[in-house]
This record gives structure tokens, C-alpha cells and sequence, in this order.
């Protein structure tokens, strides 16, 4: 989508007031904004620039920064297209305000998709600039161009200092048409490699604040016992226990929630309290016993061979190409395999945590979340106001992964402060073990594939079954089975040579909450389709990289005809801007090989596998030794990236390496089971996460040169690495691991 | 409880079993110590008791008592450490919210083994969890530091 360009000066100078300034953020209660003999007057050509008439700069991050970087590449893409010098640029962190344009920090789209009205944005400012200036020159604009906070006239090299012209260039007409850039090489920051992170210092000295470091004096802190079964509810609970524990001042019973679960909190006991400590004791002696409800017969290992046996019947079918039943029936030689990969749990580092203030007709939020504006609509709705009575303020975020796209934990903060009343500041702390056993999983899933090969090993017929607990159910509880959109993340946009291909979506009846985490279906598909084109390679006893390049087949833009769909939703794209290309993702296998020395792998164990997702296209080649105690350990990883133009190159190298890891971590351990209802694991020690023996001693990273237009970067990283893992574990030790987490059968 | 902090001298008047965690950030407002198990599992709430790295979300703050903690705040005043400077310029952080706690177990462990091997930096380090995947960098602005070959890191 595209930002609303034209904003009037009233609406930007109304937002300089609220939400909270950045670089090191200032704690509550000091001024939250630059300063307003600043904001007065200016130029303001869009919501998320303003330029005071002493040059000061402003430009607001409107998206959330949770680790990939926005808050340092947003301003630098802006500024550039401006013109400004970088020291003269102040960053403020929007609040929740539909004026900015769509705010949802998730499905790796804020570049992808505002790559553009940034830059127009940015170019409005320059253009107003320079118009001011070639006016008092009496110069064409053409022979102008900015740098450095200056106007510069190309020809005489005459300058004028940005506030200089500001008054002049803000009584001009905002252009909103025949915007013009500058030209790519002259965009400069993006391409440097060593861009200093904006929160840097604040993140080594401690000073970053985060969600709980948000602090009103008198501040109370809520801790609350939440149903261990979704659906489940308070049957009866001791508050007289609770309020005896010293520094415990209040017991609330939360609402008990009604299916659809939306974002709706859990329900359960609140226990506010003077201190963290007091309020997780007083938790403690609630003595609760829960009527579980529904869901209480939720049981992983019983779920797993039920959706086993939903890929093993007939499913629903969304791709369809040739057919399928005639090429098995004449194959030379059939491969089949079956995958399973459990609920995944985000686990940002930062556990959920927000911080409220209810008075009179007003509400005041601060908190670490993707989606502000969701979390606005969400209160407003509580707490029957207006949304312009409710504030979002966006805190830095420890992580979140989809997580904190989710409003359950800020609806709770609000509620909690609207029962307290008076203005009475609240924190609801989430524990490391709620956030474990509260989960908005990544769906589980199994799924089966089968290939028929010709008699010289070509596939003719490709057939995926795949059954996983849909998204869509949290949203809407009679929904079963994934729907035909749901199959594009890696099944029905995936470019295969195939003749005959089918794909089916399979019944699986949601028992619990799901709901995205980074790169969501691709996850269980890639490794399942990374997985299979390996085993078929030693089926042909032939080369994984030849194999898969076969797979995929020539380099070409794939029609929805070829891909045997009616459409395709494309991560939001059209087709036409980002197309299914088959040598864009075969560019990558070859540049992942070259730099892993691929051809030369004797004697080493090498895993390959590569994927679409977010429109972008990614590669893994692991390696892997043998370890003594361990039996395996990575040693060594490569990944190659075409995600088109990218905006900070730093950061997207640190994307995919953080990207690599969060996919190891993921294959190795990752999987939030169930018992009656209930999530089995609790904390770090059994809900297990990657630590840094776990991680390869070199990431070598690599992006793709491109002038294609930006493609997401956060989570396309992530989904090959299962089955590369998968596959150098194999070519090690000739063990075929088809279910994650691999720790299991491995015995770490 | 008179405790230093940070180069100090404070009086706490809490529950002497509290975590130290909890009355660093709700009592004394020294935020940069963060929670993020509650366990001793994930090291994010790691600061300096008489220069030894300890857990501050298992560390009842009676042991602190008569003793000195030192925070990622007072590790430098101002993010001069030679550990920050090399986080700074390798650019470590992604999300940020855990690298305090990897600094300070990082410090503790330079003090006592000022040139660490691999085997040295991963066991030392090995009860830090990084959700974002720093561990590369992590180990690569250790070594920087500490001056020894480093052959890994982003390339």
C-alpha cells in the first residue's frame, strides 16, 4: 500500500507531540518530542518528514524495531533521496496513528512495500527545496540538486544551506506527481556497508528502553494466571492467600474469552502488585483449579498420527497440472517421504510485557509491539472510547518474531488499568513460562510427498499433500482445513519442470492458538520440499545441486498456467512486479554452491536447499563434522540472497545470519507439544532455543546485486535452513531426519 | 541491606529474598539488566558480584549484601568498554535486548582468561541466549577484543 503523501502541516505538527523520540529514548515524563519552537513551522511535504527552519530534520519511523534494522534503514533511505547530512537527522518512533499508512511490522513488507512512496516522499522534500532555492538564484530547478543539508546550483557551485530556504520552500505546493528521484548511485548510504546502527550505543550501555523499562513513579506491576488449556477457565481460586503476600494490592479476574480467540486475552486471575516479585509470589498462592473446557483432549502425540492420516487420505486440491495418476502409473521408479514439524513457539527474547493508563476518558499505552494500530482499534473497543482518546506509544522491541503482532498483551494492560481507574500506571509482566505455555504457535503440520521418475531419473509427476492447523482458525473457529491462499507460502508457488504436478490441502482442526512467526508455512515447507529433492537425488544416486536445478527446471517466469493455479495471492505483489521466477531462484542455488565450494565436496557433508518466500529467493549450504559427545556439529554455512534492491546492506547481512540461526534453532529444537491441553515445556530449559555452541563457526553471506524492485528480507533467511541441515546430517552420518525437532532422534 | 552498586554505597529495604534482578530494575530503577527466564537460563539478567559473573534473576539480593554489583551501566560511563566499542563496531545487536547480559558474562570472562580459546568463549558463553542470532558477532568482537585470531564472524 501506498502512504498518504499529502498531509496537511496541522496533522504532522499533532503527531511531533506524542509517542516517544529516539536515538536513546527519553524515559516517561521528559519531553517526548523535539522541541515545539522547532515543529513551528518548517516544512512538512509528508507525515513522516518535517524539516525545521534551522535544517533540523525529522524523520519518523512509522514501523516497529525489533532487530532487522527499519529505525536505522528507513531514515537513511528517506534522507538520501532529501539530501540530508545524516548528523542533522533526528528519528522519532510513531505511535499508533492510521494517518502514517500501514504500521503492521510483519511479513517482511516494509520496504517491499513502501519502498517507493519513501522515496517519493523524500524526493517531494528535496524538490520543494531545491524550487526554493533555484527561485532566489533565478536558476531553472533542473541545474539544482541537494547535498549534505545544502542546496547546490550545478553549474556556478553556488550553495544555500537548507535552513536557509526552509520558510521559502514550505509556502510552495507539495508535489504529489512526477516526483524525481535521484538516480541509484547517488543513494549512497544504503549501499554502506558499514552504517552505524541508530540504537547502538543505547543497546551496549543499557540504556535502550524496552517495553518494562517504561516507568511512571508509583507504577504497579500486574502479573496474571492464565488458563493452561485454551478454552479453558477459572473454576474457583483463593484471593485472600494472594492479597497476604506483602506488597500484593489488588486480585482481578480477567474476562473469559469467547471462541473465536482473535487477540483476545486468555482470561484467568491478575494480581497486581508494588513489585515483580511480589506480584509472581502473590500468583503463586492463588490456588487455582481450572475448569480446561474443551480442548483438554488436545494431545500432540495423538495429533501427529491424525494428521499423518490426513495426508495419507484425500485432501483438497489447489494446484493441478497434467495428471498426476497417469505418470505414477507408468514411472520407472517412485520416491515418497512424509514430514512432520511441530507447533514452533517465537520466544522473543523480551517476554510480552505493556504498561497502561486508564483516566477519564483517555488511554495511554506503551509497549513493544508490531502492530500499534491493531492494538489501538483493540483498546478503543475495551474500553468503549474513541480510538482518538487512546494512545499507542511504540517502545523498542526484544524481539518479536509475529508474537507481538498479536494484542492480546496490551488488551490486558488495559484492562487491568481500567479496573484499577484514576490514572493508576500498570505493567502486565508476562513470565518466560506464560510466554511458553501462551503461545500463538506456528501451525504443526505433517505433509506427504511423492515423485515419479522416468527411467533416465527425470521427475514426471510431483504430488504434495500438506495438513496444518490454519491461522485462519484463530480467527474464525469453524475453519479446518488450510485454504487454497494458505498453500501459496511454498506449495503452490513452488517452480518445478514437472509435467504432472498436484497439490492437496489436507484436514487439521486447530486445538489451540495459532499464529505467524517468522517466515510462518514456509518453514514446514521448505524443509519438507528441501528434504524430498535431496532424497531424491540419492534415489538417482545423482548430485543434490543437479537434482535440484532439474527439479526446478530452466530459468523462466512462471505462468499461473504452469503453476496449475487460479491465482496467486503473492505475499500482497502482483505477479507482474514479482513474478515465480525459476532463474532468480536457480541463481542463487548456483551462487550458494560456487561459494561453498560445492564441486568439491569429497569428504566433506554438505547440506543444499533453497526457497521462495516474501518474493524473495534464498539459498543454504551447510556443513557439517562429526562431534564426539554431540555426533554432528555445524561448522560452516552459506547463504546466498536476491531479495532485489535492498535499503541498508549491514543490516540484511545481518538478517540472513540471524535468519540461518533462528532456522538452525528451529530444526534442532524447536516444538511446543501438548498433554490434555496444556504446553508440556515451560522455560529455556525444555522449550530449547540455539545457544552459541550450536552455531556455525562462519556464516558467509551473500546478496544479490539486483536493480529488481525490494522483496522482503527478515524471513526469507529462514526457511531452507531445516532441510540444508537435514540434508548435511544425511550426507554425514546417512541418517534421514524427516520430523523436527532433530534433536529428538538424535539423542542431543 | 547496604549494598555497592555500580561504585555506590545504597541501602535496600526489601525482601531479602527477592532477586537481585527485581530490585535492580523495580526498586533501584537500573533498567539495562534485563529478565528474560527467571531461571538462570538465559543469561540476559547477568551482572558483576565482586567482579564474578552471576545470574541476578536467581540471586537472592541477601548474597549482595555487604558487597559490590556492578550493571551494564556501570561497566563504563559511557559505552567506552573496550567490549561495547567492539559491539559498536561490529555491529552485534539486532533487536539489542539481550547484548547487555552478553557483554557482562563477555567482561567476566576476559577478566580471568584475557586470551580465550573458541572451546573458552562458547563454554563461557554458552548460557547467553541470542533469539535474533547474534552468536557470530558475539564471538567475533570477543576475540577482537582480546586480540586473537578470528577466521569467523560475517563474511
Amino acid at each position: 500500500m501506498t502512504l498518504p503523501l499529502k498531509l496537511s502541516r496541522r496533522a504532522f505538527l499533532a503527531g511531533l507531540g506524542a509517542g516517544l523520540a529516539v536515538g536513546v529514548m527519553p524515559r516517561v515524563g521528559r519531553a517526548q518530542s523535539p522541541s515545539d519552537k522547532k515543529a513551528a513551522g518548517g516544512l512538512a511535504p509528508h507525515v513522516l518528514i518535517h524539516i525545521a527552519l534551522d535544517g533540523t530534520t525529522t524523520i519518523v519511523c512509522h514501523r516497529s524495531e525489533m532487530g532487522q534494522g527499519i529505525r536505522s534503514s528507513l531514515p537513511i533511505l528517506i534522507g538520501d533521496e532529501i539530501g540530508v547530512d545524516p548528523k542533522r537527522v533526528v528519528v522519532r518512533q510513531a505511535e499508533g496513528d492510521k494517518k502514517y499508512g500501514d504500521q503492521n511490522t510483519d511479513g517482511s513488507s516494509s520496504i517491499r512495500e513502501q519502498y517507493d512512496s519513501y522515496r517519493n516522499a523524500g524526493a517531494a522534500a528535496r524538490m520543494m527545496l531545491v524550487a526554493a532555492a533555484a527561485k532566489r538564484w533565478k536558476v531553472k530547478p533542473e541545474s539544482c540538486t541537494t547535498e549534505n543539508h545544502f542546496v547546490l546550483h550545478r553549474p556556478t557551485k553556488r550553495t544555500l544551506a537548507f535552513a536557509d530556504v526552509v520558510e521559502a520552500a514550505s509556502k510552495l505546493p507539495v508535489p504529489n506527481k512526477d516526483f524525481v528521484l535521484r538516480p541509484f548511485s547517488e543513494l549512497k548510504g544504503i549501499a554502506d556497508p558499514k552504517l552505524p546502527l541508530l540504537d547502538g550505543l543505547a543497546y551496549v550501555t543499557g540504556t535502550a528502553q524496552f517495553g518494562a523499562d517504561v516507568r511512571f513513579p508509583d507504577m504497579l506491576t500486574a502479573v496474571i494466571a492464565r488458563p493452561p488449556v485454551v478454552g479453558g477457565k477459572v473454576a474457583r481460586y483463593d484471593a485472600k492467600r494472594a492479597l497476604a503476600v506483602p506488597g500484593v494490592r489488588k486480585v482481578i479476574e480477567m474476562p473469559v474469552p469467547k471462541p473465536p480467540w482473535l487477540f483476545q486475552p486468555w482470561g484467568g486471575i491478575a494480581v497486581v502488585a508494588d513489585s515483580t516479585w511480589a506480584a509472581i509470589k502473590g500468583r503463586a498462592a492463588l490456588d487455582i483449579t481450572w475448569d480446561h473446557g474443551p480442548n483438554a483432549s488436545y494431545n500432540s502425540d495423538a495429533y501427529r498420527e491424525e494428521l499423518l492420516a490426513s495426508v495419507r487420505g484425500k485432501g483438497t486440491t489447489h494446484r493441478d497440472v497434467g495428471n498426476i495418476d497417469t505418470a505414477f502409473a507408468v514411472a520407472a521408479k517412485t520416491v515418497e517421504a512424509e514430514y512432520v514439524v511441530p507447533h514452533l513457539s517465537q520466544m522473543p527474547m523480551e517476554p510480552l510485557v505493556a504498561v497502561a493508563r486508564v483516566t477519564k476518558g483517555q488511554a495511554e499505552v506503551w509497549a513493544p509491539t508490531q502492530n500499534p494500530q491493531a492494538n489501538r482499534t483493540s483498546v478503543a473497543a475495551l474500553l468503549e472510547l474513541p480510538e482518538d482518546k487512546v494512545t499507542i506509544n511504540v517502545t523498542l522491541l526484544g524481539g518479536g518474531f509475529g508474537r507481538k503482532s498479536k494484542s492480546d498483551f496490551v488488551v490486558e494492560a488495559a484492562f487491568i488499568a481500567k479496573e484499577l481507574g484514576d490514572g493508576q500506571a500498570v505493567r502486565v509482566q508476562w513470565t518466560r513460562e506464560d510466554d511458553v505455555k501462551h503461545g500463538y504457535y506456528n501451525a504443526v503440520s505433517a505433509q506427504r510427498l511423492r515423485a515419479a521418475l522416468d527411467d533416465k531419473g527425470a521427475v514426471t509427476a510431483w504430488h504434495h499433500k500438506t495438513a496444518f492447523t490454519p491461522i485462519g482458525g484463530t480467527f474464525n473457529d469453524k475453519l479446518d482445513t488450510p485454504a487454497a491462499d494458505d498453500l501459496m507460502q511454498g506449495v503452490t508457488d513452488l517452480a518445478l519442470a514437472a509435467p504432472n504436478v498436484r497439490a492437496e490441502a489436507c484436514k487439521a482442526p486447530l486445538h489451540t492458538r495459532v499464529g505467524w512467526y517468522r517466515s510462518v508455512y514456509n518453514i514446514f515447507h521448505a524443509f519438507a520440499v528441501g528434504s524430498f529433492i535431496d532424497e531424491i537425488a540419492h534415489a538417482r544416486s545423482a548430485d543434490p545441486r543437479e537434482v535440484w536445478l532439474d527439479v526446478i527446471g530452466p530459468a523462466r517466469k512462471m505462468s499461473l498456467a504452469e503453476l496449475g493455479i487460479p491465482k496467486q495471492p503473492n505475499y500482497g505483489e502482483t505477479l507482474d512486479k514479482h513474478p515465480v521466477d525459476a532463474g532468480r531462484l536457480r541463481n542463487v542455488i548456483e551462487r550458494v554452491t560456487k561459494m561453498a565450494s560445492w564441486s568439491n565436496r569429497k569428504g566433506r557433508a554438505l547440506g543444499l536447499a533453497a526457497h521462495r518466500s516474501f518474493v524473495a529467493y534464498s539459498a543454504v549450504v551447510v556443513s557439517v563434522v562429526p562431534d564426539p559427545v554431540r555426533v554432528f556439529r555445524i561448522d560452516d554455512a552459506w547463504i546466498s540472497m536476491d531479495a532485489g534492491i535492498v535499503v541498508n546492506q549491514e543490516r540484511v547481512h545481518s538478517q540472513l545470519e540471524g535468519g540461518l540461526i533462528m532456522g538452525i534453532s528451529n530444526a534442532l529444537y524447536g516444538g511446543a507439544t501438548m498433554t490434555n491441553g496444556a504446553t508440556d515445556q515451560s522455560n529455556f530449559r525444555d522449550a530449547r532455543v540455539a545457544r552459541i555452541r550450536d552455531v556455525p563457526h562462519r556464516i558467509h553471506t551473500d546478496i544479490v546485486a539486483s536493480t529488481e524492485p525490494p522483496s522482503g528480507v527478515g524471513e526469507p533467511p529462514v526457511p531452507p535452513v531445516g532441510a540444508a541441515v537435514a540434508n548435511a546430517i544425511f550426507a554425514l552420518t546417512g541418517k534421514r531426519l524427516r520430523e523436527m525437532p532433530f534433536a529428538k532422534a538424535l539423542k542431543i | 541491606m547496604k549494598i555497592k552498586i555500580n561504585g555506590v554505597d545504597k541501602t535496600l529495604d526489601v525482601d531479602p529474598e527477592m532477586p537481585l534482578l527485581w530490585a535492580l530494575r523495580d526498586v533501584l530503577g537500573l533498567t539495562g539488566t534485563k529478565y528474560g527466564c527467571g531461571e538462570a537460563l538465559c543469561g540476559a539478567c547477568t551482572v558483576h558480584l565482586d567482579g564474578h559473573a552471576v545470574r541476578a534473576c536467581v540471586t537472592p539480593v541477601r548474597r549482595a549484601e555487604g558487597r559490590a554489583v556492578t550493571t551494564i551501566e556501570g561497566l563504563s560511563a559511557d559505552g567506552s568498554h573496550p567490549l561495547q566499542q567492539a559491539w559498536l563496531e561490529l555491529r552485534v545487536p539486532q533487536c539489542g535486548f539481550c547484548q547487555a547480559g552478553q557483554i557482562m558474562t563477555a567482561a567476566a570472562l576476559l577478566a580471568v582468561k584475557p586470551k580465550p580459546s573458541d572451546a573458552e568463549i562458547d563454554q563461557s558463553m554458552a548460557g547467553n541466549i541470542c533469539r535474533c542470532g547474534t552468536y557470530t558477532r558475539i564471538r567475533s568482537a570477543i576475540k577482537k577484543v582480546a586480540g586473537v585470531p578470528d577466521d569467523g564472524g560475517n563474511q
